[in-house]
């Protein structure tokens, strides 16, 4: 029950120079010799997965957009990124338009990768910028200034990359209206094609969840939440449009990659942890790297959950509701034979009456204050 | 049996206050004179149900017959009837009691005597038992035999010059107690010509043959075939089948006389006809007159009991009716509450046999269940002149009814020591006790005597005494009877609603105060929805707090991509989980929890 007309690729890239104090991603910094050995681990992986595929009754495809996400995968050698890129050619291919998008990290970027990338068929970068306040990035342990930002913004452009979006974050410890206000203000007059704006998730086994109390104050959630509107309001004003809960772009620059995962299409992922759904099958990778950099054929990835019907129906409402625009009643029926109503007509009601959701153009989507309490709305069209 | 003369038989009971080694000493008599090998012992055969075994409390009394090889060559038949450890169960105490010639009583050698020791021993020497004292865990470093022994003369006035001193965990002098037992507690002495007269101090349901009735025959022969009639409840039956107790099985035999204790089983259905303490005589030759002592046994608190799980009430429904078999103190009468369905009004002899009865409930049939809070019996004296019981608030009549309330009062003991005196007293201030003296027992004890609601103690008394003496006061009490009192019905309101699973009756006096702490308390289980919500407590149209559950402001994923979708999945689940556990009142959500808040008002 997948809509087959593009797949993606995930590659993870699991290092970083210096792990941040919010970050609980499979992550962490290694030495150059380690970092060689995974990409060749990676490119194994990559040239074994057409049998893979072949064994899960799949099959092997041209892809129609890549995401390089880490850790910080610009920090690889850029022969190296120019290496896996040629293996995933020679094994799959990529269809024409391919959206192949590189996570940056400020600081880490010169002109000679910016070119090499350019030229291998790198056509997004996405930096993490998280804040254009100085102080705050330091707090945050971010190793990079606003103004490294700038930097590297401009020699993307003048490689030309004419696709870049922007990491923010709202909520950081001791960050107020203003100086988020500011942050938004200063990337807009970049004019990156997207903005990604998150509100700090604070999770557990992370610096700043075991170290809150030598922080500023996090804001409370209103005024978290008056962050969020406000993002939503510039951005808008800014011609951008508000296409995911915390995604936005400039017409026709939605992250084709991202929204995959949203409409629930096909993914492969490669690389440690990277997860991959294939059918009806959802797998994850290996998450030890010692155990990566010596995997072969099988033993990259294990399944870890076959969904059924009643599954697929859950996910693609919570992943679906996610998106502004929302789930289509007319596609969600010819995925499933059902129609939404005959599945969740409770649930709609419900959630109408109270103005969480609202249903036009035959499509069922999150109103304004739906967004805020997403899971409440969410967690009632799951599936029994 | 019918050879055995009645010198030659010893009825006789443990007494103890919990944890001093009721049981466990039950358990060395019955390894020491041989019945059982030591394989066949259990851990304490005596507490034989789980719940028993993991509270460390009797709750069913249990009885077995040994047989004892004396010093002085004869051989000697033990009925030891166990009696049940808690205060909730006085009353089956009494008939255990009844039962016996004479009483063994077990003293923690470093403890000393404690309130319930006291209650247990006023008890048996009311009953006109022999008791002969015994000093347990001398094997402790901290016990002090000789101390224990000058506390139990002076206070109780027992002879303690031959207390054997004993550790029954670790099987020391335990032959001292059994020469006791032959040679200082009474043989009966019932008149075996004499019509049938015989005790009832428990009973049974077995599904193959009906009500085992456990029984001390006073006077007569009970055999197969003896049209038995129960003097109390006038049941009539012929008996099956009669036999004595092993240890953990029934044994058939032919006869029993007097002085004999066993059972009789007659095709009876229902624990109900044969209540404990009833006298069963020969319907074709009956005595003249019962046994003293028998009542009815009441019921003292009062709930609510409900399936969480709404189509569950007749699963409910079979799972008390089961175990009413066996507990005749059970009582149980269909309800229905607006906020929580179909379901039961139950009551118990205490908190402790409610606590018990809703853990069988939920363990051994598998129930998901609300209570409500725990009540007591109100009497109400209507204007019209009428007076009737109150078991449910919601049942409570309008105030411009009611000429006024009685509630039930309880003559307490509580025995602590001198340090721990004033918060005790403080204590029993704050719960409206009436103070009717102190006694010392020794410098460092003393003997507070109190008369208390018994609304004010059902909750969390015992809990609140423990926790104000580090653990050292003991209690014990005794219903007194009524008492006029200022009462009014406290109802709570969620959003605006009356939710009647939640009312309940309380003292004027501390209407507000406790108005107060239940909806702090409610703020906190009610999860925030998507408007606000206000709790209020209210007598009658009387608003007397509030509380309000601010509307939910964020509850939102900022991301989620490929590598997060099986985690965010198991969070939206476990949300919805938490959903499914809530009763809709209104358009508010509550948790199943929320009703029992009421039960945890006192914590400090």
């Amino acid at each position: 029950m997948k809509n087959k007309n593009t797949r993606g690729i995930y590659l993870h890239i699991p290092f970083c120079v210096r792990k941040c104090h919010y970050c609980d991603f499979l992550s962490a910094p290694a030495d150059e010799h380690t970092k060689g050995q995974y990409v060749n681990a990676l490119i194994r992986e990559i040239k074994e997965a057409p049998a893979w595929l072949k064994e899960q009754g799949s099959q092997t495809f041209a892809f129609s957009t890549a995401f390089f996400g880490g850790g910080t995968p610009s920090i690889l050698k850029a022969e190296e990124i120019v290496r896996i890129l040629t293996a995933i050619r020679e094994n799959f291919g990529f269809t024409a338009d391919a959206e192949i998008t590189m996570e940056v990290n400020p600081g880490t970027l010169t002109e000679e990768k910016a070119r090499i990338w350019h030229e291998a068929g790198v056509n997004r970068i996405s930096f993490g910028l998280q804040s254009a306040d100085d102080e705050e990035l330091k707090r945050i342990g971010r190793i990079h200034t606003f103004a490294k930002f700038q930097e590297s913004f401009r020699i993307a452009r003048e490689a030309g990359f004419d696709n870049i979006n922007v990491d923010l974050m709202s909520a950081l410890p001791g960050q107020s209206m203003e100086s988020y206000e500011e942050t938004v203000r200063k990337v807009l007059e970049m004019k990156p094609e997207h903005i990604s704006s998150y509100s700090l998730i604070l999770e557990e086994g992370t610096y700043l969840y075991d170290h809150l109390k030598e922080f500023p104050e996090l804001p409370d959630e209103d005024m978290e939440r008056a962050m969020y509107h406000r993002t939503c309001e510039m951005l808008k004003q800014a011609g951008f449009i508000h296409y995911e809960i915390s995604n936005f772009s400039l017409p026709g620059r939605e992250c084709r990659h991202n929204q995959s995962y949203w409409d629930r299409t096909e993914y492969l992922g490669v690389g440690l942890g990277s997860a991959t759904l294939i059918g009806n099958k959802r797998f994850t990778g290996i998450s030890s790297l010692k155990e990566y950099l010596k995997a072969d054929k099988d033993d990259f990835r294990e399944c870890q959950e076959t969904l059924d019907t009643k599954d697929e129906m859950s996910e693609y409402m919570f992943l679906g509701l996610r998106m502004m625009k929302g789930v289509s009643l007319r596609a969600f029926e010819d995925l499933f034979g059902m129609s939404v109503m005959e599945v969740f007509s409770e649930s709609v009601d419900k959630h109408i009456k109270d103005g969480t959701l609202k249903l036009s153009e035959g499509s069922l989507s999150l109103t304004e204050r739906g967004i805020d309490v997403a899971n409440f709305v969410m967690s009632d069209f799951l599936v029994d | 049996m019918a050879d055995v003369k009645q010198e030659q038989i010893r009825n006789f009971c443990i007494i103890a206050h919990i944890d001093h080694g009721k049981s466990t000493l039950a358990d060395r008599i019955i390894e020491q004179t041989g019945t059982l090998t030591k394989r066949e012992m259990q851990e304490q055969v005596l507490d034989n149900m789980e719940l028993e075994r993991e509270r460390g409390i009797t709750i069913k009394a249990q009885t077995v017959r040994v047989i004892y090889n004396a010093k002085d060559g004869k051989e000697y038949v033990f009925n030891l009837i166990d009696t049940p450890g808690h205060v909730d169960f006085n009353y089956e105490v009494s008939r255990a009691l009844a039962a016996c010639d004479g009483a063994v009583l077990i003293v923690d050698a470093a403890q000393g005597v404690e309130a319930q020791t006291l209650g247990n021993v006023y008890l048996a020497l009311d009953h006109d038992l022999e008791v002969i004292p015994v000093i347990n865990k001398i094997d402790l470093p901290s016990a002090e035999p000789d101390r224990v022994k000058a506390e139990i003369e002076d206070v109780i006035g027992l002879d303690c010059e031959d207390a054997p001193l004993i550790s029954a965990k670790n099987g020391l002098n335990i032959d001292q107690v059994l020469e006791a037992i032959v040679n200082k507690l009474p043989a009966p002495h019932g008149d075996e010509k004499a019509p049938l007269k015989a005790l009832i101090f428990d009973s049974l349901y077995d599904s193959y043959r009906g009500v085992i009735v456990f029984c001390r025959i006073m006077d007569g022969t009970i055999r197969k075939g003896t049209k038995v009639r129960m003097m109390a409840t006038g049941a009539v039956e012929e008996v099956v089948e009669v036999g004595y107790f092993g240890a953990g099985q029934f044994i058939p035999c032919d006869e029993l006389s007097a002085g004999m204790v066993g059972y009789f089983t007659a095709s009876i259905k229902n624990v109900r006809e044969t209540m404990v303490g009833d006298t069963v005589t020969d319907e074709e030759n009956p005595c003249a007159e019962p046994l003293p002592g028998y009542k009815k046994v009441q019921s003292m608190v009062y709930c609510g009991v409900y399936p969480a799980d709404g189509a569950k009430y007749g699963d409910l429904r079979d799972a008390l009716e089961k175990l009413q078999l066996n507990d005749a103190s059970l009582n149980y009468e269909p309800e229905t509450s607006v906020a929580l369905g179909f379901g039961f009004r139950c009551g118990f002899l205490g908190l402790l046999h409610l606590d018990v009865i809703q853990e069988r409930l939920e363990r051994e049939y598998n129930l998901d269940l609300i209570t409500t809070a725990p009540g007591v019996v109100y009497k109400v004296h209507k204007t019209d002149g009428t007076v009737f019981d109150v078991t449910n608030p919601s049942n409570l009549p309008d105030p411009t009814e009611i000429e006024y309330m009685e509630e039930p009062i309880v003559s307490a003991e509580i025995m602590v020591t001198t340090e721990f005196v004033g918060s005790i007293m403080k204590l029993c201030q704050e719960r409206r006790g009436v103070y009717l003296g102190m006694e010392y027992i020794e410098q460092s004890r003393a003997l507070l005597k109190y008369e208390l609601p018994l609304n004010e103690i059902i909750y969390d008394f015992f809990d609140a005494l423990k926790s104000r003496s580090r653990g050292y006061a003991s209690f014990d009490y005794e219903m007194k009877g009524y008492e006029r009192s200022e009462l009014v019905k406290l109802d709570i309101l969620v959003n605006k609603e009356n939710v009647d699973a939640l009312s309940f009756i309380v003292w004027a006096g501390n209407a507000e105060e406790r108005g107060r702490k239940m909806i702090q308390k409610l703020k906190e289980e009610i999860p925030r929805q998507m408007f606000e919500i206000p709790i209020q407590a209210a007598i009658g149209s009387r608003i007397i707090a509030r509380e309000t559950v601010k509307a939910l402001r964020k509850d939102v994923l900022a991301k989620c991509y490929g590598g997060d979708i099986s985690r965010k999945k198991k969070l939206l689940e476990k949300q919805k989980e938490g959903k499914k556990r809530m009763r809709q009142i209104g358009n508010v959500e509550i948790p199943q929890k929320a009703f029992m808040s009421v039960l945890k008002l006192d914590e400090e």
